[in-house]
């Protein structure tokens, strides 16, 4: 698939239907993807990539791209073009500037995954039918495919691209995932295994903000936790209560726009299951206000800025809230 | 050299806390260890190194540093600096020894910063070191030996046996302390072992990494360099690196009203925070592109210009392990570089 996409992109460029070219550029490693923008043919040919390990959501660079002048090709995996319907939807992305090219998806690895199997010195990754062939200074190791996916592929939830100028590959089908079943693990526990859960999970943040600043949901020009006029601004989780609610309150503010791509927890340095709060309100927005994804479509009204007579009475909190 | 067999490490380690604080590096789950206070039944890591670097035990990412009380037309300003007490790090790999050493740089220089210095004081850090390498490390580049690794007292492993050889007056203190559970040994395996961690750290994929290019006399040569701009191209302005980073120190200092007094507290910045070293009059560095070129002039330029041409970096590989956009120290060296 890569050598087909550098091949359109190259036409593409040449015949100055783009500018540009967003997609990703190879590393020192195996694993250690950049996302990139490239102008030209020598560059496309020097540095593209697009392997096991290009899980990177190029979306959100498409804010600031189309904000310059020309046209830019957009390389898309399914999960990414969620993104890209539901930035075009919050007028974010200009749409005329992007031709989207829809790729096939993963499941892409995790290169942490493979690093706590206790192999090091990774010099290279190569999938043998389903089996990882791991080249290390230690000599060649393997571990089932599998068992290297990433978090976001392992319950991926559609192979659809719902934005599309031209695809490369064909298209698939949303699945039926398996996604909501650590959320509804939680919502089985007590309060206080819940509680107990999440500081756990929490009190490992470093405020790093890698989850807040991949995030496509997350656009905002000036976030309120780095603007010291809004009096909540904040650079370290000086205690508990910082901690949890810096995670829960930009969960509340993408719920409804968060599209479950799954980058939060990608990126985080500490493994924490970012993504598991914005499934929880994905999910009891599916069951209070009916069926819904983000990015699914760009023109549609999203439930909570919406109303409905027959949507759920603020009550419902009250009553769910019982143990 | 004195060695207690890996057998007996965890009565040595159930001593030495029943009589002071003792850190070590451990698994919080599957692939990420992290410093905790050992408590009996804990079990040291396998990883090769901990997710967040060791200089939290002298530069926390938050404290308070005093207190302020108002009333009426008073100010009541109440130091609440106390001595801590003695405390134990085992297991601190040679590159994150060597970024103490970068760190007394800045806070132990007059005015010393007397937060800093009462940790360091009361801090024994105990070295291990590497046998088996990743591909992310670089600490050769600045040369680091991380087959013999600084700190108070070295550490070593030879597969049977911990090796103890104390570096300084608190170190040799520490091995004293724990001499009942120590025995002369052999050193011949531990050589072998040595030469074998050596022939690994010639052979890794950055190996011939050089700071040859860089140094205080390059801020011409790179400043304005075009590079500059499609390296920080991808950046997403997170913290990851600095936060990770051993040699990363940079600081605010803010007042936090608690509604029954001011506390003021400091916690880690980040150069690649958009707020970063924001003042009255605004913000120096307005793009990422710059934020960005702070922290790897910083380390690269700046910081050997003013520490006789000591560098930032130690080469742990922490932020080529945790971007996530995969940029790193690494890259910007060799970009920056080719002509």
């Amino acid at each position: 698939m890569q050598e087909a996409m550098i091949k359109r992109a190259k036409e593409l460029l040449a015949d100055g239907s783009v500018d540009r070219v967003i997609g990703w550029k190879r590393g020192e490693f195996a694993y250690d993807i950049t996302p990139a923008v490239f102008t030209s043919a020598e560059e496309l040919d020097r540095d593209f990539v697009c392997d096991d390990f290009t899980a990177a959501n190029v979306s959100k660079y498409l804010v600031k791209e189309t904000q310059k002048e020309g046209k830019v090709l957009a390389f898309l995996k399914p999960c990414d073009t969620y993104s890209f319907n539901q930035l075009v939807k919050e007028h974010r992305i200009d749409r005329e500037k992007v031709y989207v090219i829809g790729i096939e998806g993963g499941p892409k690895l995790d290169i942490e995954k493979i690093r706590a199997k206790g192999i090091t010195g990774i010099l290279g990754v190569r999938n043998e039918d389903y089996t990882l062939k791991i080249e290390t200074i230690y000599g060649t190791q393997t571990m089932p495919f599998y068992e290297a996916v990433l978090g976001k592929c392992a319950s991926c939830k559609s192979k659809k691209h719902v934005v599309f100028d031209e695809l490369i590959g064909e298209d698939g089908d949303v699945l039926d995932s398996n996604r909501f079943e650590m959320v509804e693990k939680l919502e089985n526990m007590t309060a206080q295994e819940r509680f107990d859960f999440w500081r756990d999970q929490l009190s490992k943040c470093i405020r790093c903000n890698a989850c807040r600043n991949v995030c496509p949901a997350c656009t905002c020009e000036n976030c309120v936790f780095d603007n010291p006029k809004s009096g909540i601004d904040n650079k370290a989780p000086a205690d508990s209560f910082e901690e949890n609610m810096f995670h829960i309150i930009r969960a509340f503010h993408v719920a409804g726009r968060c599209t479950d791509c799954g980058e939060c927890s990608r990126v985080c340095p500490q493994h924490i299951p970012l993504h598991l709060l914005n499934r929880k309100f994905i999910k009891d927005i599916n069951e209070l206000y009916g069926e819904y994804q983000a990015g699914a479509d760009t023109t549609s009204r999203a439930p909570l800025t919406d109303y409905n007579k027959d949507d759920c009475e603020p009550s419902i909190v009250h009553e769910r809230g019982v143990e | 050299m004195q060695k207690i067999s890996k057998s007996r490490l965890y009565e040595l380690f159930d001593a030495v806390a029943a009589k002071q604080d003792l850190y070590i590096p451990t698994d919080r789950e599957e692939g990420a260890a992290e410093y905790k206070k050992y408590e009996s039944g804990m079990k040291l890591t396998k990883e090769l190194n901990t997710v967040r670097s060791a200089k939290d035990f002298f530069f926390p990412q938050t404290e308070n540093l005093a207190e302020f009380r108002l009333e009426g037309k008073n100010i009541e300003v109440k130091d609440i600096r106390e001595e801590c007490d003695d405390f134990v790090i085992f297991g601190v790999r040679a590159c994150d020894a060597k970024s103490f050493t970068i760190l007394d740089k800045v806070f132990l220089c007059e005015p010393v910063d007397s937060f800093y210095k009462n940790r360091r004081d009361h801090g024994t850090v105990i070295t291990m070191a590497c046998t088996r390498p990743a591909e992310t490390c670089f600490c050769k580049t600045f040369g680091i030996d991380p087959t013999v690794p600084g700190g108070d007292v070295s550490c070593f492993d030879d597969g049977e046996n911990i090796f103890f050889l104390a570096n300084t007056e608190k170190g040799e203190k520490f091995v004293e302390s724990i001499s009942a559970f120590l025995e002369d040994g052999d050193t011949d395996k531990l050589m072998e072992v040595q030469t074998r961690a050596r022939e690994i750290m010639g052979k890794l994929p950055l190996a011939n990494l050089s700071t040859g290019n860089f140094g205080g006399d390059k801020l011409n040569e790179y400043f304005n360099s075009d590079k500059w701009a499609e390296l920080s191209e991808a950046c997403i302005g997170c913290g990851t690196c600095t936060f990770v980073c051993p040699t990363c120190q940079c600081y605010d200092i803010k007042d936090f009203n608690t509604g029954h007094g001011i506390k003021r507290f400091r916690c880690w910045d980040s150069c690649m925070y958009s707020d970063f070293t924001k003042m009255a009059h605004g913000n120096p560095r307005l793009t990422q592109l710059e934020r960005f070129r702070q922290r790897f002039m910083h380390k690269l330029v700046y910081f050997p210009a003013n520490n006789d041409g000591e560098f930032g970096c130690v080469g742990c590989g922490r932020c080529l392990a945790k971007c996530p956009i995969s940029m790193n120290i690494v890259k910007v060296m060799k970009a920056l570089e080719a002509k």
